[in-house]
């Protein structure tokens, strides 16, 4: 009967896959990765500035994400016992359980408020604020997985401490700690919610982070709920270009924690 | 002529190339804690320069936990901390103006599991507290690698693959590697808690075989569970139970005419 | 030779670069803290208009009607509530059931796979299940299962209503499927710590192993299960994209769950890149810091939970 339950939780999984693979597969062409959208009902056009969008907006957030969390982390991890660590533990899970559209309200009044206008710099800011839980929480598992023998072994050829966290330490959770980045981004890759109102979307180019910016989630949802079929069928190439990437990254990421240093 | 060569293999294949001065330890009425755990009751000690000197005893006596004071290493753990004096070269180093950090590098330690830095070849393993501390120099980093190597009686088996990852040796010769880590940053004394018990019968008398090399250069101190071992390799024995040095004296004596009941006891297997 | 490296002048810098290492280390960790702080802050100052205008009668209020400046939510905790539940009611026992077959059953090969397809199932994207729910399961809602649900409980007031195909019922059943990974992940992790001991004392009992997994696993592991459906709940709240793209969007509260509906989240969503007055926008924001708050609530909760008996959801970062 369990086996009957793991069958039912898991056939949506092939559903959707089977889907996107169909349909989605249809509409990938050229032109899809290469032109940006056409005027509404016109047939053809493509999503290249959404998904150049995407890499901004993960780029911004990495930027202010990676930074924070991983030395964070780190601080969890080689300070174990400090109080510091306890609330930064507690809030970092509490925060990954937030819903992301209350990440974009944040940056709204942070970023989009003041500026008057929506822009990328906004949903990099709140896509940000996603990543550093994340990264913080991979981080500190990694980390302290790392023997103390080696901080010992370090520390007693005369080794200050901040040498031996940043260059024996670091080094041998290196991998892991790159496949917590990787897997977190792959998942504000795919997040809309927090863009609606901050990166907002847009139907050109744009280079200029302090201007709206277009995004594949976000081109995704507006070409779903559009009354065209045609741009329903580049919705569909969109999910499935996206949820490539996510699987693409997640295998990857699973590459990458097998070459991390066995810790066990 | 011959005068000439025995200096040159003197050069290559003993620690004295790297080691600048040795010195023995004297330990004053030093006391240990975990948090409130009495660890070490008063112990006091005279570590001769140039030997081995062996500690012995069961398991929790703080044998392991003294050879940590003698390198401030004691203290790094969250809630532990010790008291009275150390004397490395007439210096304490439990003094307040003594930077413990420079105390470890002038107090070498190799720990039981032998244990060489997963991401780095054997060159930059013995490399290792050279680099970090700042040496830049080409020369010099391969001049003291291949002592430290020599010395360590690592060399020959390594010479050719310098680069390889210093995870791709045996137990053995980790060990061995980590012992030429530690000498490559020329320490006054080298500690050893337990070098050989996590090693196969013929590392382990390579071990003991290398520390008595070593001795003819470095002040070495040993922590060992194994008795014989301690026979075989130590001019003089201290014995520990219970976080106090109940007898301490030449190999010899300790062995064959102890003073105290209590050493008698463990030698002859009444208990530990 | 040996390298000489000098002494006691060095001691103070380098205690000093401890320090600041570990301050600049500090500082960072602290970051999180102060950007919930932050965020705390930023939505409270945001939403104030409407809280010293509408105070607590907001979450009371039915009428949400942005021309005349009413804002009551309760239609949406109740689009938000409802549909919730509905996720849970379907996703919990078939949860439990893969983690039974995961934990206890599966051989070990098998084991493996299905947790990364458990895996991959929490790895989709919410547009992407809605764009799946627009497409292909509201249609077959629309076609297949309200006939069938009309069909044999259409007595109830449950399910009265034309069959639209989007509602509180497709809602809840994408919800379903989005929630499932949670409850699977934390519920195999936890039935897992279950040590060998009580399993094998029951087996010596003479006990099936069904009867082992109902009677010794699942009572050991019930405070992390319970755990994981908080989690799986907050989770559910707080979904957006995919429960906006099918159930409706109408502000209403009606019994049936083939009716249209609407969520908290999908009318931030939904109203807020558009809404212009101040108090349009500090409702919406209002809206906002009430899920924030209940699923930080719920969170907590679900943790204290769990980690009574397992180290933490690991299998799944949220």
């Amino acid at each position: 009967m369990s086996f009957l339950c793991t069958v039912a939780v898991l056939a949506p999984l092939f559903l959707i896959l089977a889907f996107l693979a169909r349909t989605g597969l249809g509409a990938l062409n050229w032109d899809f990765f290469t032109k940006i959208p056409g005027a509404a009902g016109e047939a053809g056009g493509g999503m290249a500035n959404a998904i150049a969008g995407t890499v901004v907006l993960i780029g911004l957030a990495g930027l202010l994400g990676v930074p924070l969390g991983v030395l964070g982390g780190l601080y969890m991890a080689e300070y174990p016992n400090a109080r510091l660590t306890t609330l930064a533990r507690f809030t970092a899970d509490v925060m990954n359980g937030v819903p992301s559209i209350v990440m974009g309200l944040f940056a709204y009044v942070l970023v989009v408020l003041p500026l008057r206008h929506f822009s990328a710099l906004s949903g990099g800011v709140a896509l940000g604020v996603m990543l550093v839980p994340t990264v913080m929480r991979t981080t500190e598992e990694i980390v302290r997985l790392v023997p103390q023998s080696f901080r010992e072994a370090s520390l007693a050829l005369g080794i200050p401490q901040w040498k031996t966290i940043l260059r024996v330490v670091v080094p041998t959770a290196a991998a892991g700690i790159v496949t917590g980045i990787m897997v977190g981004m792959a998942r504000i890759a795919g997040e809309t919610a927090p863009l609606l109102f901050t990166a907002f979307g847009n139907r050109f180019w744009n280079w200029n982070i302090m201007q709206p910016i277009a995004a594949l989630p976000l081109q995704i949802f507006s070409y779903a709920i559009s009354p065209f079929d045609d741009w329903h069928r580049q919705a569909w190439a969109g999910a499935l270009v996206l949820v490539a990437i996510v699987l693409l990254v997640n295998i990857a990421a699973r590459a990458a924690a097998a070459r991390q240093v066995k810790l066990r | 002529m011959v005068q000439v060569m025995e200096d040159v293999r003197v050069e290559k294949h003993s620690a004295a190339a790297l080691i600048d001065r040795t010195t023995g330890i004297q330990a004053e009425d030093v006391h240990a804690w975990f948090d409130k755990l009495h660890a070490l009751r008063g112990i006091s000690m005279t570590i001769a320069e140039r030997q081995v000197t062996a500690i012995i005893g069961p398991s929790g006596c703080g044998k392991s936990t003294f050879l940590r004071c003698l390198n401030r290493m004691h203290e790094l753990v969250p809630g532990a901390r010790a008291s009275g004096r150390v004397l490395v070269d007439g210096g304490d180093i439990y003094s307040p103006n003594v930077d413990p950090v420079e105390v470890r590098r002038r107090v070498g330690m190799v720990f039981q599991k032998p244990n060489p830095f997963p991401t780095m070849s054997i060159y930059d393993n013995v490399a290792a507290g050279l680099k970090l501390a700042g040496e830049r120099n080409r020369k010099t980093l391969d001049q003291v690698v291949e002592q430290s190597l020599h010395a360590a009686a690592l060399w020959e088996e390594v010479k050719d693959r310098l680069q390889k990852p210093g995870t791709s040796l045996s137990g053995g010769q980790q060990q061995r590697l980590c012992i030429a880590r530690a000498l490559a940053v020329s320490p006054e004394v080298l500690l050893m808690d337990e070098p050989a018990s996590a090693l196969d019968p013929a590392s382990t008398l390579r071990i003991e075989e290398l520390a008595r090399e070593l001795a003819k250069d470095i002040t070495i101190v040993i922590v060992t569970h194994n008795m014989q071992q301690a026979a075989r390799v130590s001019v003089e024995t201290g014995f520990f139970l219970d976080g106090e040095l109940i007898e301490f004296g030449s190999t010899n004596d300790i062995f064959t005419r102890p003073k105290e009941r209590r050493t008698e006891d463990y030698i002859t297997g009444r208990f530990g | 030779m040996a390298v000489n490296v000098v002494g006691a002048a060095r001691s103070s810098v380098r205690a000093t670069g401890d320090r600041v290492f570990q301050l600049l280390l500090a500082s960072m960790a602290a970051g999180i803290p102060l950007i919930m702080g932050l965020m705390l802050v930023a939505l409270v100052a945001a939403a104030r208009p409407a809280i010293e205008r509408f105070g607590v009668g907001f979450l009371s209020g039915s009428t949400w009607d942005p021309v005349a400046g009413e804002f009551g939510v309760l239609p949406f905790i109740y689009g938000t509530l409802v549909s919730s539940a509905l996720a849970l009611l379907i996703s919990v026992p078939l949860g439990i059931g893969t983690a039974v077959f995961l934990s206890e059953l599966a051989p070990g090969w098998l084991r493996s796979p299905v947790r990364f397809l458990v895996e991959l199932l929490a790895a989709i994207p919410s547009v992407v299940y809605g764009l799946w729910g627009i497409f292909v399961l509201v249609p077959w809602v629309r076609t297949v299962l309200t006939p069938a649900l009309k069909g044999t409980l259409g007595f109830l007031p449950l399910f009265t209503g034309p069959p639209l195909g989007i509602g509180m019922l497709t809602a809840g059943l994408i919800l379903s499927v989005m929630v499932v990974p949670f409850i699977v992940a934390v519920s195999t992790e936890v039935m897992r710590a279950v040590p060998r001991s009580q399993r094998e004392a029951a087996l010596a009992l003479g006990a099936t192993t069904w009867e082992t997994t109902r009677k010794a696993v699942i009572p050991y592991a019930r405070s992390g299960i319970v755990g994981a459906i908080f989690l799986a709940l907050a989770r559910a709240l707080g979904e957006t994209m995919a429960v906006t793209m099918v159930i409706g969007n109408v502000p209403q509260i009606k019994a049936s769950l083939l009716a249209p509906a609407y969520t908290v989240s999908a009318v931030i969503a939904n109203e807020f890149a558009e809404a212009t007055q101040d108090l349009y926008v500090a409702a919406l924001v209002y809206a906002g810091l009430a899920l924030f708050l209940v699923t930080v609530i719920v969170n907590i909760l679900a943790r204290v939970l769990v980690f009574r008996v397992a180290r933490g959801p690991g299998l799944i970062r949220e």
